[in-house]
C-alpha cells in the first residue's frame, strides 16, 4: 500500500510504515513494531488496524492476530489516553508497589485494566518494566516514573492532567 | 542416507542416518507416545510426551526431534521416563475437563489412552479449572478450548497439509487458544481434517457430536460415493430402527489411496442416506396418473411385462437404457448386458462427464502409460493441464501438495484460469484461449499459440513425468496429447472425470458404440459369441435417447441411478409415449416422471467394485442398511427375470456344466463349451451360488475385459489395484476404436460441497455450502 | 530518570562513560569511542575472536556462555547472510542494567555489534529492545543514525570496503522473546515461541543464516575488551570469569542501584557495603542472586560467596542476569514465591505442556495457599510439580519458573507450614491479593 491509497494512519505514520517494511530482509519483520506504532497512534489494534497492517505486509489478518495476541503490550480495546502501568513484580513489590497500585486505584477510581469514564486514564498492573533498582516504578505510556511512594501518586496524575488541560485549551 | 546402527532399550536397530528416533522406534515396534508429533507435519517438540534418555546427554530428549546417528544409545522405557510422561499427563489434566462421559472422543481419545497407560490415576488438582465456552466455527467444526491440549496438529494440518491456513494460535501461555480465521467463524474448505487429527475431543464434528459412543459403532471401510478420486472412507455404523445407520464418516483406516485425507463430501456428505425423502417402496403410476406404492413383485411384473411387450412389438431399438456414475462396475456391466442381451438394444449410455472413451482409444496398445493416484502422489514431476483439483478433485490436490511438500516433487501447471495449486507449482503457464488444444503441439515444439519455450524446456528436462489433464480435453485432443506423451517414453497419464464410478461406467460399456473394455459394438469379438442376440448396430447416445423419447420414437426407457431430466441446459424433458422405469435413491426429477420407480440402495449399502478417475479399482463394502431398498444389481436381475430372460445366462451362478466341460475345454477356443465355467476352473475359482452375487459378474468382467486383470488378494483385502487400460484385446484393431462422432460429454464441475443430484439430498453439504456462501457475501459487503 | 550510584569498590569499565554525555557521538569519540572498531577492522576476524576468548567474557544474559567461543562457532563460509543480534529484551525481574547502557552509552552497543559483525563476517546487525524501552529505543535510533552519518556504519565503514548495517527493533511485551531463538522469531514478525534446537543460531539463525546473538551488556563490553586487551580484561575478574559485571541490586537495601564490580565480588559485601545493607532496622532473610529465575540463597549461604558463574552455581543457584534482589525478614516468602510464579505464568509462551500448565497450576496453588486455604499436601504437590517441570520443558523458561519455586519450598518449608490451617499470612497486608 502506498501513501496515496486510503490509510487509516496519519500521513506521517503511513510514510513511516512504507519505509519500515522495506527496511528488513523480509517485510514481515516489520510486523511487531508496526503493531506497536499503530497502537500508539490509534489507541488500540482495531479490526481496521489489523486489516491494514496485514495488507501492508502481505499476510493474512489471521496471521496478524496470531502474532498480535502474543505480545502483552498490544491491546484490542481502547485504553485511556494515559495508560498507567504499575509494576508489581518482585523488586517493586518489595518496595511497596502494591501500595502505589492501590493509591492509583483510589485516585482514579478504577481497577486493573480499568479506564476512567473520561477516557483520560487507564490503569494496569504490569510485569517487570526494567526499573528494578529504582523501584517502585511505573510507566505512563512510555514515560518512566521511579522511586515512588503512594504520596507521589497524586502529583504524577496532576502532571498529566495539566498536560491534558493545556491540550484541551489550545 | 546411509544406514546407521544404534541401540534402543538394549536392542540394536538400523535406520537411515537422520531418521527421526520416534519413526525408527515405531518401525521397530517400540511405541513412543506423542501428542504433537504427527507424521508428515512439521516438528513441534511441544507436548514433551516422547521424551527418552540418550546416553551421555544430561537432559531427557524428545524422540520426535532427535535424529539417529551411528552408535547412539537410547532408553525409551524406564521409571524416570514413565514418571516424566505421567507428570506431563497430570499437568494436562490440571485444566483438562474430565467430561469424558459426554465427550465425543471418549473411548477413542489419545489423552485417555495415555492417562490409562501412564497411570496418572490420582487427581492432584484441587483448584478450579479454567473454563471457556465452546464455540461453533462452522456447521462442521466446533471448538472446545478446555479440552484442547494445544498439540497444534490442527493448525499444521490446515496450513501445511491443506494449504488453507484457516487456523491460528492466539494469546499466550495458558490462555492460548486455537482460533479460526474470521473471528469466531471458520472460512475454509470445511474438510474437517482438523477434527480428524485432533487427539482429544477439542475439535468435534457438527455431524457427529453427541450422537453416539464410539464403541457403539462398527467401522466399515468402503469407497466414497462422491467425486472421481475414490477416497477410502471409514463409515461408523450403528443399529437403527430401519436398518443400520451411518453416524460418522472419517478416515481412521489410513491404508487407502487418500492416506490421511478426506474432504468435506467424504466426511459430511454421507447423510443423504438418512434423508427422509429416501424412497423405500416401489412406486407404479396408477390409472389416475399418480405414483402409488406397490409391492416389489407388482412393480417387477408391471415393468417386466411392459419392457417385454415393447421389445417384442417394436424391437430393442425402441428401448433406451441409461446407467449411473455411482453404481458399481458389476451393476454397470449387468445393466449393459441386460440391455444388449435381454432388451436387445445398444441404446445404452450414461451421463458422461469426461471422454474416457477417447482416452481408452488413445492409450490402447500402450500398457504402462497410465498413472494411478499413488503414482501421482510419489511422482518426481507432474504436469497438470486444465482442471481445478482443489475444488473438483480434492484428493488429487492433496496428493500433489503432499508430494511437493514432502518429496519436493516439481509441479507444472498449465491452465487458462488461475488455480490454487499454482501455489505449489515450480512453473505455471497461463494458457491463451485455445491453449488446451495447442498444448500437444506446444509440447512437441510448436510456439505458434503458446509463446514461451521455458515452460516446455523445464518439462522436457524431467526424467519422469505424469501428465494429469482435465475435462477440457475431449476426443482427438485427448488422443493428440497422449500421442505426444507416448512418444516421449517417460510420460504417464491421468485423465480427470467427475463421479465415484464414472470411469467404471465407461469401462463397463455403458456406451452405445462400445462394449465393456471399449470393444466396438460393430466388431464385437468374443462378445458376439458371449452375448446371444447382441445387436451390431450402434445405439443412441443419451441426448439422442432423450430426443427420441420426446418425439415418441422410444417406447421404453430404463434409467438407473441417473437424473438426466435435470441435466443442465437440456431443459425439461416431456416424454411422449415412453414407458419410463427408474431405479434410484430419491424421487428425482427423472423418477418423478417415471411409470415405475424402484427404490435403490446407495453405494454405502452394497458391495461391489468401483474404478476412480485414475484407474484405481477398489472394493466398496456394504456398510449401512436401509429397510425397503435393494441394490441395483438385485433389482436388475429380478427385472430381467420378469422380462422372461434366462437369468443364468445373465449372471453366471451355480455349477452348471463345469464338470461336463472340463475335459474338452481349451481356454477361449472351447467352442460351444461353457466358457465361463472353463475360465473359472482354469483360474481356480468357484462359481458363485447366488444370482444376486455381484462377484459372479466380477469374474466375468475379469474374463472379458483385459484391462481388469485383478489382483484379488489386494482387491478383496481392501486395497486399490490398478487397472491397465493399455491392454486391449488382441482381436480389436486399434483402428477399429476410432470415434465416428462427437461424444456427448457434460462435465459436472462439482465443487467442494456439491455432488450432482446426490449432493442435493445431503443436508451436511448444503449447510456447509450456505455457510461458505454467507461468508463470501459478508466479505463482499465489507 | 534512573539514578546513578557509585561505590569505591566499583571497577568502571562498561559503565565508565555513564553520566558523561556519551550519547552524543562526538563525546563518545572523545572518550575513546570507535577506536576498538577501527582496530578490529585492521586486525581481522581471527584476532578478534582470540582476544574475546582470552578475555574470558561470558554471556551477561544469564547463561554465562563464553562469548569468544560462541562467535567461533559461526561457519566462515555461508551461502546465507550472517547476522549479529543484540538482545536488549531485558525482562528478567530484578534486572535493569541494559536500561542504563542504552540510556548512557548507546554507541558502545553499536560499536560492540560492529565488532561482533566483523568477527563473523556479517554485514547486518539488529539491536532488539523490549517494547517498554521506547525512550531508550529512540536514543539508540539517534545513535545509529549518527554512526551512519559519521561513516561508522553503512556500505563502506571507516572508509573501507567493508559493509555493516544496523537495524533497531522494538518488541511489544514478551519476556519469552529474551530467549535467543524466540527473539529471532519475533524479529521475523512471528509469535515469540522458541525454535527447536539443534540447529543452533550459530548455524541456522535469523532468516536461516548463521547468527551470533548476545546480550546487550555483553556487546557493550566488547569494545572495552578490545581496548584493554583480552588478557587485561580477564585479569580483572575471577578464574574463567573475565572482567566486571553490572550488578543490579534491588529490594530491601539502603542504596539500590546498578554497580559495576569485578566478577567474583563477595555477595555479602555487595549487600552490606556497596548497597548500604538491609534497609532500616531489618535483617536479611534471603537473597535472589541473579534475577527472579535463580534459586534463593539464605544469609548463611552468602557468607563467602563470590559472584561469578561458577561459585554461585556451586552454591546451588545461578549468577543469571546479575540482578540481586534482597529480601528482608518482614517479607512473606510465600507471597514472594507467588509473585515470582505469577510472572512466569504470565510470560509462559504456552508452547509446551509442562511450562504452560505447570506455571498455571503453581500460580493457582500458591494463590490459594497464600490466601490461607492451603493444605499440607499442597506443599508436597508444589514441590512435585516444580520438580516435574525441571528439565522437561521446551525452553529454559520452565526451569526459570521451577527452580526458584523449588528453592522457596525447600528452604522455607516452615514458612509455608505457617500458612496452613486457615492462619492469616503472618507478614503481609496483601494476604488477600489475588494476582492478575
Amino acid at each position: 500500500m502506498s501513501a496515496e491509497t486510503m490509510s487509516i494512519f496519519s500521513p506521517k505514520l503511513a510514510a513511516r510504515f512504507d519505509a519500515l517494511v522495506e527496511k528488513y530482509p523480509v517485510r514481515r519483520s516489520a510486523l511487531v513494531p508496526m503493531l506497536l506504532y499503530a497502537q500508539d497512534e490509534i489507541g488500540y489494534l482495531s479490526d481496521a488496524v489489523i486489516a491494514e497492517v496485514a495488507h501492508r505486509i502481505g499476510i493474512t489478518e489471521l496471521d496478524v492476530r496470531n502474532v498480535a495476541t502474543y505480545y502483552s503490550m498490544l491491546r484490542f480495546k481502547p485504553a485511556g489516553k494515559y495508560n498507567v502501568q504499575v509494576c508489581t513484580n518482585i523488586s517493586c513489590m518489595l518496595r511497596g508497589a502494591y501500595d502505589v497500585f492501590e493509591k492509583f486505584q483510589e485516585e482514579l477510581g478504577i481497577g486493573h485494566r480499568g479506564v476512567t469514564p473520561d477516557g483520560i486514564f487507564s490503569l494496569e498492573e504490569v510485569e517487570c518494566i526494567g526499573a528494578c533498582c529504582w523501584a517502585p516504578a511505573i510507566q505512563v505510556n512510555y514515560d518512566f516514573h521511579d522511586d515512588l511512594t503512594p504520596q507521589s501518586v497524586p502529583e504524577i496524575l496532576d502532571r498529566y492532567r495539566k498536560v491534558q488541560d493545556k491540550e484541551k485549551n489550545a | 542416507m546411509a544406514d546407521v546402527t544404534f541401540t534402543v532399550d538394549g536392542k540394536k536397530l538400523t535406520a537411515p542416518a537422520g531418521t527421526l528416533l520416534i519413526e525408527a522406534c515405531r518401525k521397530a515396534g517400540i511405541e513412543i507416545p506423542a501428542f504433537c508429533y504427527y507424521p508428515g507435519l512439521s516438528l513441534q517438540a511441544a507436548c514433551r510426551m516422547c521424551v527418552v534418555r540418550q546416553e551421555k546427554v544430561p537432559k531427557l530428549q524428545t524422540a520426535c526431534t532427535t535424529t539417529v546417528a551411528e552408535g547412539q544409545a537410547f532408553i525409551t522405557d524406564s521409571p524416570e521416563i514413565a514418571q516424566a510422561r505421567k507428570a506431563t499427563i497430570e499437568l494436562l489434566l490440571g485444566n483438562h475437563p474430565l467430561d469424558c462421559p459426554v465427550c465425543d472422543a471418549g473411548g477413542e481419545c489419545e489423552l485417555q489412552d495415555m492417562t490409562f497407560k501412564y497411570g496418572a490415576g490420582e487427581s492432584l488438582m484441587v483448584d478450579a479449572k479454567r473454563h471457556r465456552d465452546e464455540q461453533q466455527w462452522s456447521p462442521a467444526v466446533f471448538y472446545d478450548r478446555p479440552r484442547c491440549i494445544l498439540c497444534y496438529r490442527c493448525t499444521r494440518m490446515c496450513g501445511e497439509g491443506m494449504d488453507v491456513w484457516a487456523l491460528g494460535i492466539q494469546n499466550r501461555g495458558v490462555v492460548s487458544v486455537i482460533a479460526p480465521n474470521q473471528e469466531e467463524r471458520l472460512d475454509c474448505e470445511q474438510c474437517g481434517m482438523c477434527i480428524d487429527v485432533c487427539p482429544v475431543g477439542a475439535l468435534t464434528s457438527g455431524s457427529y457430536r453427541y450422537k453416539t459412543r464410539p464403541w457403539e459403532m462398527n467401522h466399515v471401510s468402503t469407497v466414497c460415493t462422491h467425486c472421481g478420486d475414490g477416497c477410502k472412507v471409514t463409515l461408523g455404523i450403528r443399529q437403527a430402527i430401519d436398518g443400520s445407520e451411518i453416524v460418522r464418516a472419517d478416515n481412521r483406516d489410513k491404508s487407502g489411496i487418500n492416506g490421511d485425507f478426506l474432504c468435506a463430501k467424504g466426511r459430511f456428505g454421507f447423510d443423504f442416506v438418512e434423508n427422509p425423502e429416501r424412497l423405500t417402496t416401489p412406486l407404479v403410476r396408477n390409472a389416475e396418473g399418480n405414483l402409488e406404492p406397490v409391492s416389489w413383485e407388482q412393480a417387477f411384473r408391471v415393468a417386466g411385462a411392459k419392457l417385454k411387450e415393447i421389445r417384442d412389438s417394436r424391437g430393442g431399438n425402441a428401448i433406451g437404457v441409461v446407467g449411473s456414475n455411482h453404481t458399481t462396475n458389476e451393476e454397470n456391466y449387468l445393466l449393459q448386458k441386460f440391455a444388449r442381451t435381454v432388451l436387445r438394444t445398444n441404446n445404452i449410455d450414461h451421463e458422461r462427464t469426461t471422454d474416457y472413451a477417447a482416452f481408452a482409444r488413445a492409450i490402447a496398445g500402450h500398457p504402462g502409460k497410465t498413472a494411478s493416484l499413488r503414482e501421482i502422489a510419489a511422482a518426481p514431476s507432474i504436469l497438470l493441464i486444465g482442471g481445478d483439483p482443489t475444488n473438483e478433485h480434492p484428493l488429487l490436490a492433496w496428493s500433489i501438495r503432499t508430494n511437493v511438500r514432502l518429496n519436493r516433487a516439481r509441479l507444472y501447471v498449465a491452465n487458462e484460469r488461475q488455480i490454487k495449486l499454482e501455489r505449489q507449482a515450480r512453473a505455471a503457464l497461463r494458457l491463451p484461449s485455445g491453449g488446451y488444444a495447442a498444448m500437444a503441439g506446444y509440447l512437441g515444439g510448436s510456439d505458434s499459440v503458446i509463446k514461451t519455450s521455458a515452460f516446455r524446456e523445464a518439462i522436457l528436462g524431467e526424467e519422469k513425468l505424469v501428465v494429469v489433464f482435465g475435462e477440457e480435453y475431449r476426443g482427438t485432443a485427448v488422443e493428440e496429447l497422449v500421442k505426444w506423451g507416448v512418444g516421449q517414453g517417460n510420460v504417464k497419464f491421468a485423465y480427470l472425470g467427475d463421479y465415484a464410478n464414472s470411469r467404471g461406467a465407461a469401462d463397463m460399456g455403458l456406451l452405445p458404440d462400445m462394449l465393456p473394455g471399449y470393444v466396438p459394438a460393430s466388431d464385437a469379438g468374443p462378445f458376439a459369441q458371449e452375448y446371444a442376440g447382441l445387436p451390431s448396430t450402434q445405439g443412441k447416445t443419451l441426448p439422442e435417447m432423450l430426443t427420441a423419447a420426446t418425439n415418441g420414437a422410444l417406447g421404453g426407457l430404463l434409467i438407473v441411478g441417473a437424473n438426466p431430466f435435470d441435466q443442465v441446459g437440456s431443459g425439461p424433458v416431456t416424454l411422449k409415449d415412453t414407458f419410463l422405469i427408474v431405479q434410484d435413491i430419491f424421487l428425482t426429477e427423472t423418477a418423478t416422471a417415471a411409470d415405475v420407480v424402484f427404490p435403490a440402495a446407495s453405494l454405502y449399502e452394497k458391495t461391489g467394485t468401483v474404478t476412480n478417475s485414475f484407474g484405481d479399482l477398489q472394493l466398496a463394502r456394504k456398510a449401512a442398511d436401509h429397510a425397503g431398498v435393494k441394490p441395483d444389481f438385485e433389482i436388475l436381475v429380478r427385472l430381467a427375470d420378469s422380462v422372461g430372460a434366462d437369468v443364468k445366462a445373465l449372471v453366471p451362478f451355480g455349477k452348471r456344466g463345469v464338470t461336463a466341460d472340463l475335459g474338452q475345454s481349451r481356454g477361449a477356443q472351447a467352442g460351444e463349451a461353457d466358457r465361463h465355467a472353463v475360465w473359472l476352473a482354469a483360474n481356480g475359482l468357484e462359481p458363485k451360488l447366488s444370482p444376486f452375487d455381484p462377484l459372479a459378474l466380477l469374474d466375468e468382467i475379469e474374463r472379458l475385459v483385459p484391462a481388469y486383470k485383478l489382483d484379488r488378494l489386494n482387491l478383496f483385502g481392501g486395497n486399490d489395484v490398478q487397472i491397465e487400460p493399455g491392454l486391449i484385446p488382441s482381436f480389436v484393431p486399434v483402428s477399429a476404436l476410432a470415434a465416428s462422432r462427437p461424444d456427448p460429454v457434460n462435465p459436472a464441475h462439482n465443487g467442494l460441497f456439491t455432488s450432482g443430484t446426490l449432493g442435493r439430498y445431503s443436508h451436511g453439504l448444503k449447510d456447509l455450502e450456505q455457510h461458505q456462501a454467507a461468508g463470501v457475501a459478508t466479505a463482499a459487503a465489507d | 530518570m534512573p539514578r546513578l550510584v557509585s561505590h569505591p569498590d566499583e571497577v568502571k569499565i562498561v559503565s565508565k562513560r555513564f553520566g558523561l554525555g556519551a550519547t552524543d557521538i562526538d563525546k563518545y569519540i572523545e572518550l575513546g569511542g570507535y577506536q576498538a572498531a577501527k582496530k578490529c577492522l585492521e586486525q581481522g576476524p581471527d584476532w578478534i575472536i582470540e582476544e574475546m576468548k582470552a578475555s574470558n567474557l561470558r554471556g551477561r544474559g544469564g547463561a554465562g556462555f563464553p562469548t569468544g567461543m560462541k562467535w567461533s562457532f559461526v561457519p566462515k563460509q555461508s551461502a546465507k547472510p550472517k547476522y549479529v543480534l543484540v538482545n536488549g529484551d531485558e525482562s528478567e525481574p530484578g534486572t535493569c542494567k541494559d536500561h542504563l547502557i542504552f540510556l548512557h552509552d548507546p554507541h558502545s552497543v553499536i560499536e560492540g555489534t560492529l565488532i561482533a559483525g566483523l568477527s563473523i563476517g556479517s554485514k547486518m546487525g539488529f539491536i532488539y529492545l523490549r517494547g517498554e524501552y521506547r525512550y531508550l529505543l529512540e536514543i539508540m535510533e539517534k545513535a545509529v543514525a549518527d554512526a551512519y552519518a559519521k561513516g561508522f556504519l553503512g556500505k563502506n565503514i571507516f572508509g573501507t570496503d567493508t559493509e555493516f548495517q544496523i537495524i533497531t527493533q522494538s518488541g511489544a511485551g514478551a519476556y519469552e522473546v529474551g530467549e535467543e531463538s524466540a527473539l529471532m522469531e519475533s524479529l521475523e514478525g512471528k509469535r515469540g515461541v522458541p525454535r527447536i534446537k539443534p540447529p543452533f543460531p550459530a548455524v541456522v539463525g535469523l532468516y536461516g543464516g548463521p547468527t551470533v546473538i548476545n546480550n546487550a551488556e555483553t556487546i557493550a563490553t566488547v569494545p572495552h575488551v578490545i581496548n584493554m586487551g583480552g588478557a587485561a580484561f580477564a585479569a580483572v575478574g575471577s578464574p574463567r570469569n573475565g572482567g566486571t559485571r553490572l550488578f543490579g541490586i534491588s529490594g530491601h537495601v539502603e542504596r539500590p542501584g546498578v554497580y559495576e564490580l569485578p566478577m567474583g565480588y563477595n555477595l555479602k559485601k555487595m549487600i552490606y557495603d556497596v548497597a548500604g545493607g538491609v534497609r532500616g532496622d531489618r535483617k536479611l532473610k534471603a537473597v535472589v542472586p541473579g534475577g527472579s529465575s535463580t534459586p534463593v540463597l539464605l544469609p548463611e549461604e552468602i557468607e563467602n560467596l563470590g559472584m561469578d558463574f561458577d561459585q554461585v552455581g556451586k552454591a546451588g543457584s545461578m549468577l543469571g542476569s546479575g540482578g540481586v534482589v534482597v529480601i528482608d525478614d518482614r517479607t512473606c516468602i510465600v507471597e514472594f514465591a507467588l509473585r515470582t510464579i505469577s510472572f512466569y505464568q504470565h510470560e509462559s509462551c504456552g508452547w509446551c505442556i509442562p511450562c504452560r500448565e505447570g506455571t498455571d497450576w503453581l500460580k493457582k496453588s500458591l494463590t490459594r495457599f497464600h490466601a490461607g486455604f492451603g493444605t499440607a499436601k499442597d506443599i508436597d504437590n508444589i514441590r512435585y510439580l516444580a520438580e516435574n517441570m525441571l528439565g522437561r520443558t521446551f525452553c529454559p523458561l520452565g526451569d526459570a519458573a521451577a527452580m526458584p519455586t523449588l528453592g522457596f519450598v525447600k528452604k522455607f518449608r516452615k514458612e509455608f507450614e505457617d500458612h496452613l490451617d486457615g492462619k492469616p499470612c503472618p507478614f503481609a497486608k496483601h494476604a488477600e491479593m489475588a494476582v492478575v
